[in-house]
């Protein structure tokens, strides 16, 4: 994605970009729900270099296993022994333990001060070493390194790509108007590594990553009307790139990274959808319907685009091609209430949001068939955003007045809930795999 | 495959240790975000087309009118309605005539919603209320010029709550009082 028109650039005061945010914000993971035959697996301490403290890069792998639901972790109390080397495991031992797999790694410095991670995951029951791997990095990466190693853990013995290396943007909500404090954050996949992105007094919505995982789009309320900007995470650059009359809202990126679908309102108040063009600010015009048009998300192959419409009296999901004079299609028909459309990476499923005898839910349908699945379990959930492996959904929903990230297998089985320990976060976006 | 990953995470370490360090706002710099001169940082102007323009730069909130009526500035809506009802259409008909007779006078009409449903279909039903109100205080003698809408959805509820008792009180839409219109925005103090 380039965004090379020469337009000024600005990174305002109100941002303090790519800070650690206090350990108070952390989000830790509760698992709610998970299969009922997870893989056994032990995930032993990486011998280290004397005298370093760093990461427990092992535990953090553990955390990544055990917090998808398809694994259970042995617990290092229960460890029969503590090999670093595969040709120090004693097979017969962690069998009798119970366990079908063990990983078994080494952290390795290198001259320049880089670190190596070096690991083996071992198939206790075969005695065969399923794969080893080195990832090579600064002393500030090593838990970039342990999601990764727990993505080839999880591809090795799943056959699903691994998603804990990528990364998520969500809101985070402190204090009641007009006291409120809006915060844009980036964090890893499982929630630590948190980054504050933008700041405001006034509301911060809708964050869309840019398919290259390097930029965010959202929409910010910080002039009192609405604004879409788009920002480099890296850096915090940012550009504004719609401040028309009325609404502009529901930014999302392209597939290709170089088109924004988003909505607009007009002085008039009617919401349609649009696709700007990010170089050229060309606009096109998609809809043009007096009911409310808007979310819009667009298909893989960036050829249609979801959105939501309640031109037939509540909302439901439509799909429009990009071409123009397309005429919109009915997608959704069960039940009254279906909105904000988002689509997994093969295009086969939509997620979406939708009122389940009385309570506003995720849902999925199977576009092939159109077959509808219920997936979580609150009164308020909203906001689903696909990872990009396909395999889950991450939400927001309510515990008592405040709202929560929550994730959900597209199968319903497995169910995690990222707690923060105070304010309200929610609306998360999951960026896409690492390039 | 290795020499992708170690620069990935060299740029993420760069990333982690670059970016504290602009952790200090400048000095004088402020963190709040209520600065209409931010307007012209914005400088790409991508998008502020000129129906727009006019409406920028002077939207200083101010006490506006007292007294009666006047002084309710909230109108109250039933579930996914946009109808004005009782009391409410009173209130818009007062600053209907206020605003017909003060010519430059401007306002800013919030459109909220209850917190039930997705984010930004709410800011859709918001706005449709707030256009409501637009269209009735136009239809009573203020004009155009005089009346912005904003929705904030379910973004800044006036109650927080999960019934009915906090839901009707954030169906709303606010009427804002604006510094003058059409003239130098008021000059801000120096620091």
């Amino acid at each position: 994605m380039r965004l090379n028109k020469p337009v000024a650039y600005i990174a305002t005061a109100l941002m303090a970009i790519g800070c650690a945010i206090p350990a108070w914000a952390q989000l830790k993971i509760e698992v709610t729900n998970g299969v009922a035959d997870p893989v056994p697996i032990a995930i032993v301490p990486f011998a280290k270099p004397p005298a370093d403290n760093s990461l427990d890069v092992a535990q953090v792998v553990e955390h990544d296993l055990q917090g998808s639901g398809r694994f259970r972790a042995l617990a290092r109390t229960q460890m029969p022994a503590s090999p670093t080397q595969p040709n120090a495991v004693v097979m017969t031992d962690w069998k009798n333990a119970g366990e079908d797999y063990i990983v078994v790694g080494r952290i390795v410095p290198l001259d320049g001060g880089n670190l190596a991670v070096d690991f083996d995951l071992l198939n206790v029951l075969t005695g065969q070493r399923v794969a080893g791997q080195r990832f090579v990095g600064t002393p500030s990466a090593l838990r970039n390194a342990a999601h990764r190693v727990s993505d080839v853990v999880y591809e090795k013995i799943l056959g699903i790509r691994g998603a804990f290396a990528t990364r998520i943007a969500y809101v985070s909500v402190e204090g009641q108007p007009p006291a409120q404090k809006f915060q844009l954050i980036v964090a890893d996949a499982d929630g630590e590594n948190q980054r504050l992105v933008l700041e405001s007094r006034y509301p911060l919505m809708s964050p869309s990553w840019s398919p290259d995982g390097q930029w965010l789009s959202y929409v910010s309320f910080e002039n009192k009307r609405s604004a879409i900007y788009v920002q480099l995470v890296r850096s915090g650059e940012r550009r504004q790139v719609s401040a028309r009359a009325g609404i502009n809202g529901a930014p999302v990126w392209s597939p290709d990274g170089k088109k924004l679908a988003l909505t607009l309102g007009g002085s008039s108040g009617n919401p349609d959808i649009y696709v700007l063009e990010l170089q050229t600010q060309n606009l096109a015009r998609l809809t043009e319907d007096p009911s409310i048009d808007t979310e819009p998300c667009w298909s893989p192959d960036g050829k249609f685009i979801y959105f939501t419409s309640d031109r037939a009296g509540g909302p439901q999901i439509y799909r429009i091609g990009v071409n123009p004079g397309d005429r919109p299609k009915r997608i959704t028909f069960t039940g009254n209430y279906n909105a904000r459309p988002r689509l997994s990476a093969d295009g086969n499923l939509l997620a979406m949001v939708t009122l389940d005898s009385g309570n506003y839910r995720v849902a999925v349908q199977d576009l092939s068939n159109g077959n509808v699945r219920v997936l979580s379990k609150g009164h308020l959930d909203e906001s689903p955003s696909f990872a990009p492996n396909g395999s889950t959904i991450m939400f927001s929903e309510r515990e008592g007045n405040r709202g929560i990230l929550a994730t959900v297998s597209v199968d319903g089985l497995i169910g995690l809930r990222l707690k923060s320990e105070q304010g309200e976060v929610r609306e998360p976006a999951w960026g896409p795999f690492a390039q | 495959m290795r020499k992708i990953l170690m620069v990935l995470m060299l740029a993420t370490a760069l990333v982690s240790a670059g970016g504290c360090a602009s952790k200090k706002p400048k000095p004088g710099a402020s963190q709040s975000t209520e600065v209409g001169a931010n307007n012209g940082a914005d400088s790409s102007g991508a998008g502020a087309d000129a129906a727009n323009a006019g409406n920028v730069g002077s939207d200083e909130d101010v006490a506006g009118p007292t007294g009666g009526l006047l002084a309710k500035r909230v109108i109250y809506f039933d579930f996914d309605s946009s109808d004005i009802k009782g009391e409410g259409n009173d209130v818009v008909a007062a600053h209907a005539k206020y605003l017909a007779s003060h010519t430059s006078t401007r306002v800013r009409l919030e459109g909220n919603t209850d917190d039930r449903g997705s984010r930004e279909y709410n800011i859709g039903l918001g706005e449709r209320r707030a256009q409501s109100v637009r269209r009735a205080l136009m239809l009573q003698g203020a004009t155009e010029a005089q009346v912005t809408t904003v929705s904030y959805g379910a973004e800044r509820p006036a109650v927080v709550g999960n019934d009915e008792a906090a839901w009707s009180k954030n169906r709303r839409v606010e009427i804002v009082y604006l510094g003058p219109g059409g003239q130098a925005a008021p000059v801000q103090p120096q620091r």
